[in-house]
């Protein structure tokens, strides 16, 4: 039979769980010194609340704002109609095109390399090395991304000169372009792979080996299995993943800035530019493209959250 | 599956990811030699370092880095301690702002940060707080995470309550038993702040900040080896801020905080 299960990541206590949910502790029978509770405990929140609603809710609800005023200051719909402007709604099309493509892209092979690292057949050392790795890559992003892969894969990039020289393949000559569709998805898959195995490894872990053994005794073939059992139970998860990777994605601007310059217009550049150097030549239109923006991140985030409710039946966290 | 194919499924992907993982940095490796015609050097190195810029740059995105960690623990620390301690009912929306930044990417963040900064009575679009004030927002859930993850892996209230019982402030609380057992989530935090912050672009770029991102990225419009060079040593940089970090926080719960970046 398969070796022992793991008792990684599934006997993990949490002492002070309790404590943080509020359940009564031991000690607290005799409280000594009580600061305020209940409404005025809500008073030591008050710098935190500042901070952020000036640093994060006020400019994000000014772009809101903005969205809905001609250049004047006077409320319009006028805006809203702008973003299915040919260009404007190209470049939500592309922009939505590499979103889905790579968190699919790296979807795909950071399960599977996820799966991997949790069947058990490899050296533990390695395991974590991959998680700590992960760690690293995922945050390997943005500029130094980016020259990474002109290093690799543009025109003369090593495995650009390696396929011509060994293979005689000429990759541009095939219609490949680093600065393109296909070279933008495959740098960002760098970092969705990476974020992929960190985000799912967790819920691998949560599938008990005994499910397994449970079907292979009961007769199930291993796709019996997959259909009826892995599958249902890692659906939650997988859409939730995948839904973050696409958020990631498709607010990403620093490796596309830094890759293309501004060839492709995804939607984050064109909002970029726009603050830069005003090339839409209306500012209220920078305003409806980042609120469009923000209203697809706010769907990707409450998916998110739903799912990862759901999931967390099965995978406690 | 049986167990020969398993382990042999299992190395065939591993095999496949490092070699995704591994194949830009060994062509940038590679490119970055190739400075000086015809052999191999470290000349493109040397130029990076001998430009004026780059120490100016990096230094200026080290200091911002600094002030974000400062920043950020003074608020979110002691936040997450109150949370815990005496109002748990906060801390499903302490998660919403947690969550909030991924839903504002830099991108916007830095658009609504010069509407709402640059009249008056608040024009501080030029100061270099709004930068940090931005970086403290990017950081957020990174710290938090963190800091919750610590607090949780201690008995908080026991601690504290001991802590009083026995005739300790506040202030001796947080100080003496609280914070020294958060040490490892505060250094975990700190670095990957440190990480994050010195190569961001976005908010640099955009609010025109002479930021060592925005650098990078100049130097790859206009020299060809020197940008592998810089990826090499960004990597170093990422590579060794994380890799304290697992040092650190080996053997602790909670360690696992660096979920993402700055893309």
């Amino acid at each position: 039979m398969s070796s022992l299960p793991s008792k990684e990541g599934r006997e993990r206590v949490r002492p002070g769980r309790e404590a943080a949910a509020g359940v009564a502790h031991p000690l607290s029978a005799h409280r000594v010194k009580h600061g305020p509770r209940g409404i005025g405990a809500w008073i030591g929140l008050v710098p935190f609340f500042l901070f952020v609603t000036a640093f994060m809710l006020v400019p994000a609800s000014s772009i809101l704002v903005g969205s809905f005023q001609d250049p004047s200051g006077a409320f319009t719909f006028v805006n809203f109609l702008h973003l299915f402007r040919p260009n404007i709604l190209d470049s939500y099309l592309i922009t939505i095109k590499v979103s889905a493509t790579t968190a699919l892209l790296g979807g795909v092979l950071g399960f599977l390399i996820a799966y991997a690292i949790t069947l058990g057949g490899l050296p533990k050392p390695l395991r974590s090395f991959m998680s700590t790795f992960s760690g690293v890559a995922s945050n390997f992003a943005g500029v130094p991304l980016a020259f990474a892969f002109i290093a690799t894969l543009g025109r003369v990039g090593l495995v650009t000169v390696l396929l011509k020289t060994l293979f005689g393949i000429d990759l541009y000559d095939t219609g490949f372009n680093l600065y393109s569709f296909w070279g933008l998805s495959l740098t960002y898959t760098y970092f969705q792979i990476p974020l992929m195995v960190l985000i799912i490894v967790p819920a691998l872990d949560g599938m008990k080996k005994e499910w397994r053994e449970a079907s292979e005794n009961l007769g199930a073939s291993a796709l019996q299995y997959w259909l009826r059992v892995g599958i249902p139970v890692l659906l939650p998860s997988l859409l939730a993943a995948f839904i973050l990777l696409f958020g990631n994605a498709f607010g990403a601007y620093a490796t596309a800035y830094s890759l293309t310059g501004g060839l492709i217009n995804l939607v984050p550049i064109l909002i970029g530019a726009q603050i830069r150097g005003n090339v839409l030549h209306d500012p209220s239109l920078g305003y409806a493209l980042a609120f469009g923006m923000v209203i697809i991140m706010t769907v990707s985030i409450v998916a998110y959250s739903w799912l990862q409710k759901i999931s967390s039946r099965w995978v406690k966290q | 599956m049986k167990n020969a194919s398993r382990r042999a499924f299992s190395w065939l992907w591993l095999v496949i990811g490092l070699v995704y993982f591994f194949l830009p940095l060994l062509a940038s490796f590679l490119f970055s030699l190739r400075g000086k015609k015809g052999v191999l050097s470290f000349v493109a190195y040397q130029h990076v370092f001998a430009d004026p810029q780059f120490l100016k740059t990096f230094t200026f995105s080290l200091e911002m880095a600094i002030f974000t960690v400062i920043v950020g623990l003074a608020l979110i620390v002691p936040t997450a301690i109150w949370v815990h301690l005496r109002v748990p009912k906060a801390k499903p929306i302490i998660e919403v702002f947690a969550l909030l930044p991924f839903v504002i990417p830099p991108v916007i963040l830095a658009f609504g940060l010069i509407r709402s900064y640059s009249r008056p009575p608040f024009a501080i679009v030029s100061s270099p707080a709004l930068l940090v004030a931005g970086y403290v927002i990017i950081a957020f859930p990174y710290i938090y995470r963190s800091v919750d993850a610590g607090l949780r892996s201690m008995d908080l209230r026991a601690l504290t309550e001991a802590a009083q019982s026995l005739g300790s402030g506040w202030g001796s609380t947080l100080f003496k038993v609280i914070l020294p057992n958060l040490r490892t989530a505060l250094l975990s935090a700190a670095f990957l702040t440190l990480a994050i912050v010195i190569g961001e672009l976005t908010l640099a770029v955009l609010l025109a900040w002479p930021a060592f991102g925005p650098y990078m990225a100049l130097v790859g419009r206009n020299l060809a080896y020197e940008p592998a060079a810089l990826a090499i040593l960004s990597f170093a940089l990422t590579w060794g801020s994380i890799g304290i970090i697992q040092a650190i926080s080996r053997g602790t719960p909670g360690g696992r905080s660096s979920l993402g970046g700055t893309h």
